[in-house]
């Protein structure tokens, strides 16, 4: 229907209608040298001619451009607003609390889901529908000319855009044939009529150009493919523990549609030890240098244990299941010896705070006796005491003089309400503050009244894990870098016609006549080109170079 | 391992060496532009002779080629569709290769026939010639590029902006070389490093299109936002030599970053071509319809327009794909480090952006009522985004790019 961006430029005038002629003469379609235009039905026209006419715009360049900016400007929105279902879904919250009015309005609108939202899709799929019109088309074209003989020479080569002619002694017969083996040889596909030797070069250009934009379509395809068939789910598994390939095991697990959670791949891994390393003093100071979780894997129940390392840029992948880390914190390990005599021994995740070096969470003893028993507090990995208001904070993420900084609180958990809670979290309205103390590995101390006592053992590692299935992202893959091989061949290589006539001059002499037709644009010189072969072409007419005026 | 403080400091002592040199050569470019082409005694006048200097035309090279007497070719007139056939090459001698014509300044104005209309006549139909060529379209003007031939010291102080450029070059490539061994690793992991890179990135390409194309007017535009970047890197974006953390561990960093690097230093040299096309393109429309040309005129000293678009054009078409390549290496490497090719990060998505407005761009070169002015804009609006994405994205939204270190 309408050209895909092959960035045609024609040149103005006389040379492009003949050569324009030529192509439509030779293969009766046009190719990538000509546009169509298509005219608006007029009214009183059938439903089926309006319908083609709105096809024909969906699939025309000015739609597709459009359709391209829009997908730019809609595109925006998602980059300067919170997104919910990324790494910081959390600040939506922070919007609506800072924007209460406008905040709703947005989200009515997604957004705060801009690239699942209806009118991003929209504009993409009407793209993609725009491009599919286009290319399809195209890409028959395309195979149709590579079968085709190369298109007539026009009637004045003389005008084309680069042409060269001289006399030669040769006969007309043996000039053509001379000018036919020479483009052959230069790898032109030549076609030799009587008069003319007519010769076309780099379908490579389009193909390239053809294979660039069906690969789009297959990206779209390995798209859909990752949303029915993908999982994405997080694991935060404490050094000593481990992680079965199960949907409980998950802390967090999202899967599209056609998912069977049943089913999942059966691996499972138990984290031996984790290990990270940071920079010392700088302006880099404390920032995580190298994270490595050392664990053992099976990719099945039968199969023996195996040990590996996985650290950032570096996943664990088993069953098209890649296994990512993603972060990693402390899990202090309290001792409770409740009032009545009974151990709890709790190793508790607790979370990094953004910005510090401390981590934060809670134990819950639901069970402790004679009442229930919560701490809440942090983990400071090197403790230290703050300048100016000399409260214990962490000066450093590396377990240097790690202790704890905790609340003892009892009374009623709130667990038995049926409301669910965090487990990060301590619903403190019908807690009493027992007591607030800092402890370093090895403490204990011991509640008033009878309550029990608590030791700070010491403490565990844990690591975040990502655990992702995407079987549409070879699709992808695949797909992208045909793209780029696309891409470079098409803009990288032009396609060239050349033309050679031969007339008796009726003098006993022939004379031939060279034109040359490209587009201007595609980088390289095609005037260099034209005029070696032109050089050439002379010199193997005319050995015996005795030249003629002109 | 550490931080190697010695050549640290000699990357620091490099770079602000190589702004001085690049610095001249800004200046040896603006001078060479503005001064250069005062061979015109009144821009004024309608009908002015302006030297012009064409290299490399097809025409001189075929006879060498055939192995024939070194004789200039014969040239048809332009024809019709191209308005300046009525220059008149008289009075001119031919050389090979560099060849020196009296022209209309007509040839200016018309855009596309510069380098046909000035290419010599041989002398009625001279005696020898072996082949007569003709040239019209802009299909062999890539080299047509109007030049300054004024005296001695003009020619010099062009000379001179390039041979400062080039001594700026070797200086960055020192301060960055430097930066790398101080560090040991590539030096693109922060703002302050990627700029000097990116700079490093423009102005080789500069050099390499100034290897094939006289575009030394190219130099003013390209020397002013390297200098302007290198200026805002030194005295505000320096972040003192540091190991990398762990999500940049990776040899994706070399590639993603990279090709990020070259796609924005020739988007950049394509952007400089794109805005001297739009001055020389209005400078022509205004002299075409008799109008004041004002700011336009410097558009004077330019290459025509269709040369610039051209220069444009192939920088781009060189630079999308390297693009292309940037965007799927990091969505590559997303996959590696973070478990997802694509979460519209808002770095990623501004990148994205950049390649669909490039596209827009390539797709706008081929539509009709969109060639010429509509897509340079459209390209200038590319690289606005780009400058958007770098500045505003790294610096003001938050994401996981945000580790670059601002």
């Amino acid at each position: 229907m309408t050209e895909i961006p092959t960035d045609v430029e024609e040149p103005q005038g006389v040379q492009a209608e003949s050569a324009v002629d030529a192509s439509r003469r030779a293969t009766d379609v046009p190719d990538e040298f000509g546009t169509r235009q298509r005219a608006r039905p007029n009214a009183g026209h059938s439903v089926a001619s309006w319908l083609r006419w709105a096809w024909y715009s969906l699939t025309s360049m000015r739609t597709a451009l459009v359709l391209l900016f829009l997908l730019a400007l809609a595109a925006v929105p998602g980059s300067v607003l919170p997104q919910r279902g990324g790494t910081d879904s959390f600040k939506v919250v922070q919007f609506y609390r800072s924007h209460p009015t406008l905040a709703p309005w947005l989200d009515h609108l997604g957004f705060f889901g801009v690239y699942g939202s209806a009118w991003f899709s929209a504009v993409y799929l009407l793209l993609f529908i725009s491009l599919a019109g286009c290319v399809l088309p195209r890409s028959r074209r395309h195979l149709a000319s590579m079968r085709n003989r190369p298109p007539a020479a026009p009637r004045n080569i003389s005008r084309l855009p680069l042409s060269a002619s001289w006399s030669t002694d040769a006969d007309v017969d043996t000039a053509l044939q001379q000018a036919h083996d020479f483009l052959r040889s230069k790898r032109f596909r030549v076609d030799r009529t009587s008069s003319t030797v007519n010769a076309e070069k780099g379908y490579l250009r389009e193909t390239g150009n053809v294979v660039f934009h069906l690969s789009l379509l297959v990206v779209l395809i390995g798209i859909a493919v990752t949303s029915f068939f993908s999982f994405s789910g997080t694991a935060l598994v404490t050094e000593h523990a481990g992680f079965t390939d199960t949907a409980i095991d998950y802390d967090s697990l999202t899967h599209g549609p056609l998912v069977d959670v049943a089913k999942l791949p059966p691996f499972s891994f138990s984290l031996n030890s984790f290990e990270a390393t940071y920079q010392r003093g700088g302006s880099a100071n404390g920032d995580a240098a190298t994270f490595n979780a050392n664990i053992s894997w099976q990719p099945n129940l039968e199969s023996a244990p195996r040990e590996r390392d996985i650290s950032v840029n570096h996943p664990l992948g088993t069953q098209g299941t890649n296994v990512y880390l993603t972060g990693h914190g402390y899990a202090p390990h309290f001792v409770v010896r409740d009032g009545a005599g009974r151990t709890y021994d709790e190793v508790t995740p607790f979370l990094p705070q953004q910005g510090t070096f401390q981590y934060q969470g809670v134990v819950k003893l639901p069970d402790a006796k004679p009442s229930q028993l919560g701490i809440s507090g942090f983990f400071m990995p090197t403790l230290s005491a703050d300048p100016v208001t000399h409260q214990p904070i962490s000066i450093f993420p590396a377990a240097d003089n790690p202790a704890v900084v905790i609340g003892v609180f009892s009374g009623d958990l709130g667990l038995d309400s049926g409301v669910p809670q965090s487990v990060y979290t301590l619903d403190t309205s019908k807690l009493k503050l027992v007591t607030s103390v800092v402890m370093k590995p090895g403490d204990t101390i011991t509640l008033a009244n009878g309550m029990g006592t608590i030791t700070f053992a010491g403490y565990d590692q844990w690591a975040a894990f990502q655990i992702n299935h995407d079987p549409g992202k070879q699709v992808v893959l695949a797909a992208v870098s045909a793209m780029v091989l696309g891409l470079v061949v098409s803009l990288g290589i032009r396609r060239r016609r050349m033309w050679v006539r031969a007339t008796a001059d009726g003098a006993g002499r022939t004379l031939v006549e060279v034109g040359g037709l490209t587009r201007t644009d595609a980088s390289g010189g095609f005037d260099d080109e034209f005029a070696r072969h032109v050089g050439a072409l002379q010199a193997g007419s005319e050995p015996a170079a005795e030249h003629e005026e002109d | 391992m550490p931080v190697d403080v010695g050549l640290a400091k000699l990357s620091n002592d490099l770079i602000n060496a190589g702004i001085v040199a690049y610095s001249l050569g800004f200046l040896g470019f603006a001078i060479d532009a503005a001064f250069g082409n005062h061979a015109a005694p009144d821009d004024a006048a309608p009908a002015r002779a302006i030297k012009v200097a064409v290299t490399g035309l097809v025409a001189p090279r075929v006879p060498a080629m055939a192995g024939a007497p070194v004789v200039p070719a014969h040239l048809d007139e332009p024809g019709p569709a191209d308005p300046a056939g009525s220059a008149d090459p008289a009075g001119s001698a031919g050389f090979t290769g560099r060849v020196t014509v009296e022209s209309g300044a007509e040839a200016v104005v018309s855009s596309s026939v510069m380098s046909s209309a000035a290419v010599p006549a041989a002398p009625g139909g001279g005696p020898t010639t072996p082949a007569s060529m003709n040239a019209h379209g802009g299909a062999n003007s890539s080299s047509g590029s109007v030049q300054a031939d004024g005296g001695w010291l003009e020619r010099s102080v062009g000379r001179l902006a390039i041979g400062f450029t080039i001594i700026g070059w070797l200086l960055e490539a020192g301060s960055i070389t430097s930066r790398g061994l101080a560090v040991h690793r590539l030096p693109w992991g922060n703002m302050y490093e990627f700029t000097l890179a990116l700079t490093f990135a423009s102005v080789t390409a500069f050099l390499v299109i100034l290897i094939r194309q006289p575009v030394r007017y190219l130099g003013v535009f390209v020397m002013a936002p390297v200098v302007l970047a290198l200026g805002l890197a030194v005295l505000v974006l320096y972040v003192a030599p540091a190991p990398l953390m762990p999500a940049l561990h990776s040899y994706w960093l070399a590639i993603h970053v990279t090709a990020a690097i070259i796609a924005s230093g020739v988007f950049m040299v394509g952007t400089a071509a794109t805005m001297m096309f739009l001055v020389a393109d209005r400078y022509a429309v205004a002299i075409a319809a008799g109008k004041p040309v004002r700011f336009a005129a410097l558009g004077r000293m330019m290459p025509r327009p269709d040369t610039l678009d051209r220069t444009a054009y192939r920088a781009f078409a060189f630079a999308f794909p390297i693009w292309t390549f940037a965007v799927i290496a990091g969505a590559i490497w997303a996959e590696y480090a973070w478990g997802h090719y694509w979460q519209w990060d808002p770095k990623e998505t501004w990148a994205f952006i950049t390649w669909i407005v490039y596209a827009a761009y390539l797709h706008a070169r081929a539509t009709a009522g969109w060639r010429g002015r509509n897509a340079a804009y459209v390209a200038m609006f590319g690289f606005a985004t780009i400058i958007f994405n770098f500045f505003i994205v790294n610096i003001f939204i938050s994401g996981m790019h945000s580790y670059a270190g601002v």
